[in-house]
């Protein structure tokens, strides 16, 4: 102990502590702060570079999701289009035969009228012309019985005899 | 062909592990060869006092170990004791003796002449390595009991060996690491130059010794002191590793400082809940808590204490069993022993580049955990 003891120098103490104490201040100032504070905003531009990456990446990721999405939408709308044009195709191709069907009944109901009437005009001239044969008939007859009986008899029956042919 | 990269990574790691032995070892070698060689030598310099320089090579390698693990006064490479050459420089000597004294160390010349400052005399004692007032012959008397001189020391404030390795590694951390931080601007944000490899560490003692011991809320008032502690302790444990023989970690002033920062701060800074748990500890029956309090109280000072120790110990044993180790080539002086020795040296060079950073790391991270227990939040109610 006692040769430890001896070993102190307080010159020696004195000038390595003043040294030592200047060389922290020293360092402080122009080393350990620069470089402590340089590797600091190092390390926080890595980091904030790495998150803004990361942001970047997220980003990326929600731009092609949103394209997905509307690329789907897009693809939806484009059936349902579709559907819709092949239902009103469809939709008019029916109605169009429905049209054409109705007017076309419609057509031959007129059609059948106008012959109904065209018949029964021919009709009642038939019967205008049968009633005036008739009657000039008649008045042959008339005239023939008015001059001979027999003749008016023969005439009435092969007049009937005709009547009976047709 | 099963032959997996192990080889070839443990041939690297080896030669790597090779790089700082080999310069490392050439100069202790050329100091003690040479001691060797005139080993049998009559030194003809004689040394005044009672303690003449040893003469054989057990007692001249033990003696280069005990200078070498000191501090000194002048920078000695290494020295020729044929010529009685030092290959080196001297430093300044400034002593506070009733009024300032400066003078270069060259005036001891390696300890064996008296200085004269002023009408003062002083001399290096051989032992410790310090100065001492003298007479004008250099007479230093010791203490028949405890063997250390009874001369008045002087105040030395002396640009010593380990003062100038503390200069410079704080110059270079200066550098290195005002450079890192200029570089962050230049190149926008990324380090570049030699700072760049240590740029690592400091984000290590961040992430691992300082925010998990001291916590997110805190840690940055501590960071400086941390960081400068760590890069501080290591450059010296490396400086020591390396072929000047400094040796400044494995100085008990130099532990001691730093321990004593370290008490300071961690009392300086420390809320009402520290103190709380030394003088009153929560959760425990009142009887214990005054047996408590003053075991905590000494825990205070042991805490520095062990620091101080552990930093001191490994590092002055590990230059001196690694010294011993080289020693102990030229004590066998035969190819088996002196292989053996270097081939245990050099495995020893590589546990102490291990214990450098280890004894770095210790540190560092038990300031860490002395500041975190300073400003812990009050929050161990639940726990207990």
């Amino acid at each position: 102990m006692d040769k430890l003891i001896n070993q102190f120098e307080l010159g020696l103490f004195v000038w390595q502590v003043l040294i030592f104490v200047g060389l922290i201040f020293l360092l402080k100032k122009f080393a350990w702060k620069p470089i402590l504070d340089a590797v600091n905003d190092r390390e926080e531009g890595i980091k904030n570079a790495l998150l803004s990456a990361e942001n970047a990446r997220k980003e990326m990721q929600n731009l092609q999701a949103d394209n997905q999405r509307i690329l789907q939408e897009a693809r939806l709308e484009r059936d349902n289009m579709l559907k819709d044009a092949r239902e009103m195709k469809e939709k008019m191709v029916a109605d169009a035969k429905n049209e054409a069907q109705v007017q076309g009944l419609k057509m031959i109901e007129q059609a059948k009228a106008a012959i109904e009437g065209e018949k029964n005009a021919a009709m009642a001239e038939l019967k205008l012309q049968v009633s005036t044969l008739s009657l000039s008939i008649a008045e042959k007859l008339l005239k023939d019985e008015l001059s001979n009986k027999e003749a008016q008899t023969k005439l009435v029956e092969k007049m009937l005899g005709d009547v009976k042919l047709n | 062909m099963v032959i997996s990269n192990k080889p070839l990574r443990f041939i690297i790691a080896t030669l790597v592990a090779c790089l700082p032995l080999i310069s490392f070892a050439n100069p202790e070698q050329d100091t003690v060869k040479v001691q060797t060689e005139v080993a049998h030598q009559a030194t003809e310099e004689g040394h005044e006092g009672a303690h003449a320089e040893p003469t054989d090579v057990k007692s001249k390698i033990k003696a280069f170990i005990g200078h070498h693990v000191l501090d000194s006064h002048d920078f000695t490479f290494f020295s020729d004791e044929v010529e009685g050459k030092h290959y080196g420089f001297s430093l300044p000597v400034i002593i506070w003796d009733n009024g300032l004294h400066v003078f270069s160390s060259a005036k001891f010349e390696h300890g064996e002449a008296v200085a004269e400052s002023n009408g003062n005399y002083y001399k290096i004692n051989h032992h410790d390595g310090k100065i001492y007032k003298t007479d004008a012959s250099g007479t230093i008397t010791e203490d028949e009991k405890t063997g250390f001189p009874t001369n008045v020391r002087p105040i030395d404030f002396s640009i010593t060996k380990t003062v100038l390795s503390i200069m410079i590694a704080s110059l270079l951390m200066f550098l290195i690491f005002a450079g890192l931080a200029k570089s962050y601007a230049k190149n926008k944000g990324i380090a570049s130059g030699v700072g760049r490899i240590f740029e690592p560490v400091v984000l290590y003692i961040r992430d691992e010794i300082a925010i998990p011991n001291i916590g997110e809320k805190h840690y940055k008032k501590y960071m400086s002191y941390l960081l400068t502690i760590f890069f501080f302790v290591l450059f010296l444990n490396i400086f020591g590793l390396m072929p000047f023989g400094i040796n400044v970690t494995g100085n008990l002033t130099i532990t001691f400082s730093l321990a004593i920062l370290t008490f300071l701060i961690t009392n300086l800074t420390a809320n009402k809940n520290y103190w709380g748990h030394i003088f009153w500890m929560p959760g425990v029956p009142k009887a214990m808590r005054i047996v408590l309090a003053p075991i905590e109280l000494l825990g205070i000072f042991i805490k520095p204490f062990s620091l101080m120790i552990r930093l001191y110990a490994n590092i002055f044993a590990g230059h001196i069993v690694l010294m011993s180790i080289i020693g102990l080539m030229f004590i066998f002086k035969s190819w088996l022993g002196s292989t053996l020795s270097f081939g245990l040296s050099f495995v020893l060079s590589i546990l102490e580049i291990l214990v450098a950073f280890l004894q770095a790391y210790i540190f560092t991270m038990l300031s860490a955990l002395y500041f975190g227990s300073a400003v812990e939040e009050h929050h161990h109610e639940e726990a207990h």
